[in-house]
């Protein structure tokens, strides 16, 4: 992983740069001394570390607007960091950044029921969202598989995702309003209550972006009504194949599934010797989850069961009561864990279209052999988002770049079926250099035309999304300005 | 007119304008700059549909009507009900799919399936240089770079003329019921609907007009009448009739596309506010305006008589409106906060440089 050199100006300005930062922030808001950076050095894709210059904790708009005005005067570069749980990379620092984490700013402001939204500040952890609102009978539909750690911040950052986005969407469509901070110390408040943008939708492009255009510190997220209740049920099948096509069919019979997860072999077995969830033994294994009153959940299932029928499956488990219906979760919920208990794995996130699954399960399973790693499926089906856990051995030399490769050529797949390299992870600095895959020049081009607008000097986590050579000419205008 | 039939020709015809271009689909949403008509219509079909995926992909100057049907045969939606402006606006031609992107036009199911922002999975355009762009794809989770897709939705035409869309599409329910409350001010009205869209009854449109509240309810026929008596109960109060099939069907038509202020004269305005703001800014509106009120209060249309300075008269709210028909008083776009506006300026000067695309739309 290639990172852009530290600005040696920056570097040897540390001392006055902390000396700004701290005289507008209390005194342990600053993180400078070398031994405590390191906290600081990664994010949940722990291959790559880099300590910042500094660390800021701020405790409100008003300082993050005076840290980042005193950044853009320095020409320091800035990384905005939730609470560090990306798996692409986002939060890296390079050597010569400042670090600034919200994790602090974790305030309910107003929870507002008669237009069902609630304000908070950015740090505040995804399911504490719905831990403020769930007594009350509403919850914050996004949820990736990291809500218990991973902030507001972040998911607005990368635009998360999580099991049940078929029905109720990612963070865009759940995302009302923010409190945003440009890299000049503007403060910008964007949409609210209301439902549409007056002008442009500044929320789209903001959501997914990275932290590259400016830091969100409040946000007005959308509150939808709990259902009266929920109900999953297990699909056993002999084949990927099968699997795949009954995921088509049921979504074709126009029953909408809140989720629909599978699970291939390889991964049924290890979470079978992980947790013992008790799955049937097959290649392949669906869940799938409805919701509604037990009249509605029964007459969905009964579709569900018919269409699933077709396909011969080997097992057909509908959970009783709450007890079974944890069971029937508690595999796929642990499939990460179990995976890293067998050893070092690296979690990709390419999103095919549905169709696709047969074929692409084919060719990963050929790839798998090629380069000699095992690979485990684990999904959300229903909207093609795909995890591939490739299992490597970090001790092994040569392991980590044999793995990087495969997982590069089955993103390459992704992409080459009509998907793309990342369904709700992001970029980062992981799938960064992959991007023209994707894209032509002139598409890149485009996005960065926005940061341009947003931050004319690209100091805002600067060497992520866009390959380095690519965003070199922008970035090194930044140097010949410093 | 300027009518290229294929994204080369369309970028060429940017490239080489030499002056404003108004861009437009059918022209039926009023929505157009002053230039030369540059139409997408020649760009027309759909050019992959995948029910089993829940995608389709369309050239933008494909009927709406043809897009309809073809997801009908499926039995799948456009589940954000684009509104159709003829009627309103006393407009003739064939809405296409990406005026309907390129306004962002949702109807009454955008408060529970959400607007066309919402279900756009990706875009290509042609930029103000005269440069072809793709952006986002074919799938429903998608990360990968920045969301110009959705920038574009809404944008009316003026940071690129739109060549292709890709949408999410959804089951169309079995049926569909509206529970109608009667007598009801809005400042109850808009409680009702609150409480209403707040239970978990899957309410797929509440509007208020005339008096009426209206509440949809669609799905399986068994679930429908399940839940058509739930809501209904939510209620005690209020005496409560059901619309079922298609008469349910008939009216939200007619509310999509505000027809209750089709055909008189005056200026029509279209307020998109805070749902609980509703009751202060219907009773804020002059005397003798004709209202409908849809998304359970989000959204306010409103006609009144020709010159009304309607924000002057409603002052600061949380929300905008926007001028839809007549030569009303101001911009027809809300203006925006100064540090906004700032933005959308630059954004427009590095998109269409020259300032030839609908210059003027977007302020």
């Amino acid at each position: 992983m290639q990172m852009p050199l530290p600005d040696a100006g920056v570097l040897s300005r540390k001392a006055r740069i902390v000396a700004r930062l701290s005289s507008v922030l209390s005194k342990d808001a600053v993180i400078h001394d070398e031994a405590e950076t390191r906290a600081y050095e990664c994010d949940g894709l722990t291959a790559y570390r880099c300590p910042p210059l500094a660390v800021v904790l701020p405790s409100s708009t008003e300082e993050v607007a005076a840290v980042l005005r005193i950044c853009h005067d320095e020409g320091v570069p800035v990384v905005p960091r939730g609470s560090g749980t990306s798996l692409a990379g986002g939060a890296l620092p390079t050597a010569d950044s400042v670090v600034i984490g919200v994790a602090r700013m974790n305030e309910v402001i107003e929870t507002d029921y008669e237009n069902r939204t609630i304000r908070v500040q950015t740090g505040r952890t995804n399911l504490s969202v719905t831990g403020a609102v769930e007594a009350d009978g509403f919850f914050y539909a996004p949820d990736p598989s990291s809500q218990l750690a991973c902030a507001i911040a972040g998911n607005i950052g990368m635009n998360s995702g999580g099991a049940h986005c078929l029905k109720y969407g990612v963070t865009t469509n759940n995302l009302l309003g923010v409190t945003l901070v440009l890299m000049d110390g503007t403060v910008i408040e964007i949409g609210g209550a209301h439902m549409d943008a007056g002008g442009y939708d500044w929320l789209a492009v903001i959501c997914g972006s990275e932290g590259q255009l400016g830091i969100v510190t409040e946000a007005v997220l959308r509150l939808v009504p709990k259902p009266e209740g929920v109900r999953p049920v297990l699909i056993g099948y002999r084949s990927d194949e099968v699997a795949g096509a009954c995921v088509s069919d049921i979504i074709r019979a126009g029953v909408l599934p809140v989720a629909i997860e599978f699970m291939d072999r390889p991964c049924i077995r290890a979470t079978e010797d992980y947790c013992k969830a008790g799955y049937p033994d097959c290649e392949a294994l669906l869940i799938v989850e409805v919701e509604g009153s037990p009249e509605e959940i029964d007459a969905q299932l009964a579709v569900i069961r018919r269409i699933a029928e077709r396909h011969d499956p080997v097992e057909f488990r509908e959970a009783k009561d709450a007890d079974e219906a944890a069971r029937i979760w508690l595999g796929r919920k642990s499939a990460f864990g179990a995976m890293g208990q067998m050893g070092d794995y690296m979690c990709l996130d390419g999103t095919i279209p549905v169709s696709e699954l047969p074929f692409v399960l084919k060719r990963i399973g050929e790839l798998s052999k090629e380069f000699g790693l095992d690979v485990a499926n684990v999904f959300h089906a229903g909207d093609g988002n795909m995890h591939p856990l490739i299992l490597f051995d970090a001790n092994k030399p040569g392991d980590l770049e044999t793995c990087e490769e495969l997982g590069a050529e089955i993103l390459k797949l992704c992409v080459e079926v009509g998907g793309c390299l990342t369904g709700e992870h992001g970029v980062g600095v992981e799938k960064r250099d992959l991007m023209d895959v994707q894209f032509a020049p002139a598409d890149l081009e485009a996005q960065m035309r926005v940061k341009d607008v947003f931050d004319p000097a690209w100091l805002l986590n600067p060497a992520k999304v866009f390959p380095l050579l690519v965003s070199a000419s922008r970035r090194e205008r930044l140097g010949l300005a410093a | 007119m300027l009518r290229p039939s294929n994204e080369g020709e369309l970028a060429e015809a940017v490239a080489s304008a030499s002056g404003p271009l108004s861009v437009r689909g059918g022209g039926t949403r009023g929505m157009a700059g002053d230039g030369d008509a540059l139409s997408v219509a020649g760009l027309s079909g759909i050019t992959l549909y995948e029910p089993g995926a829940l995608t389709l992909v369309a050239r933008s100057g494909t009927p709406v009507t043809e897009i309809e049907a073809a997801l009908a045969a499926e039995n799948q939606m456009l589940a954000f009900e684009p509104m159709d402006h003829r009627p309103l606006l006393g407009t003739k031609g064939e809405p296409t799919i990406g005026g309907v992107v390129a306004a962002n036009v949702s109807g009454p199911r955008r408060v529970q399936a959400g607007a066309a922002r919402d279900v756009l999975l990706g875009v290509r355009f042609v930029d103000g240089r005269g440069t072809v762009v793709k952006n986002g794809g074919r799938v429903m989770k998608n990360v990968t770079g920045y969301d110009l897709a959705r920038l574009m939705c809404g944008a009316r035409g003026t940071l690129g003329v739109l060549t292709e869309v890709s949408l999410k599409v959804l089951p169309r329910p079995e049926t569909q019921a509206t529970v109608v409350l009667g007598g009801l001010e809005i400042a109850d009205a808009a409680s009702a609907m609150a409480a209403a869209l707040a239970s978990p009854f899957s309410v797929s449109g509440a509007a208020w007009t005339g008096g009426d509240v209206f509440l949809r309810i669609e799905g399986m026929a068994a679930s429908v009448a399940y839940r058509e008596g739930r809501v209904a109960g939510l209620f005690p109060k209020v005496e409560a009739r059901i619309l079922r099939g298609e008469k349910s069907a008939a009216l939200w038509r007619g509310i999509r596309d505000a027809e209750a202020l089709a055909g008189a004269p005056g200026d029509v305005w279209r307020i998109s506010a805070k749902a609980s703001e509703a009751p202060r800014l219907v009773k804020g509106l002059p005397g003798g305006a004709k209202v409908l009120v849809d998304w359970g209060g989000g959204l306010i249309w409103a006609l009144v008589s020709e010159g009304t300075d309607l924000r002057r008269t409603l002052g600061a709210f949380d929300g905008h409106a926007t001028l839809v028909r007549g030569e009303g008083h101001g911009p027809r776009m809300h203006p925006e906060a100064a540090p906004l506006a700032a933005l959308a300026k630059r954004l427009r000067a590095e998109f269409d440089p020259r300032g030839i695309l609908n210059p003027g739309v977007m302020g």
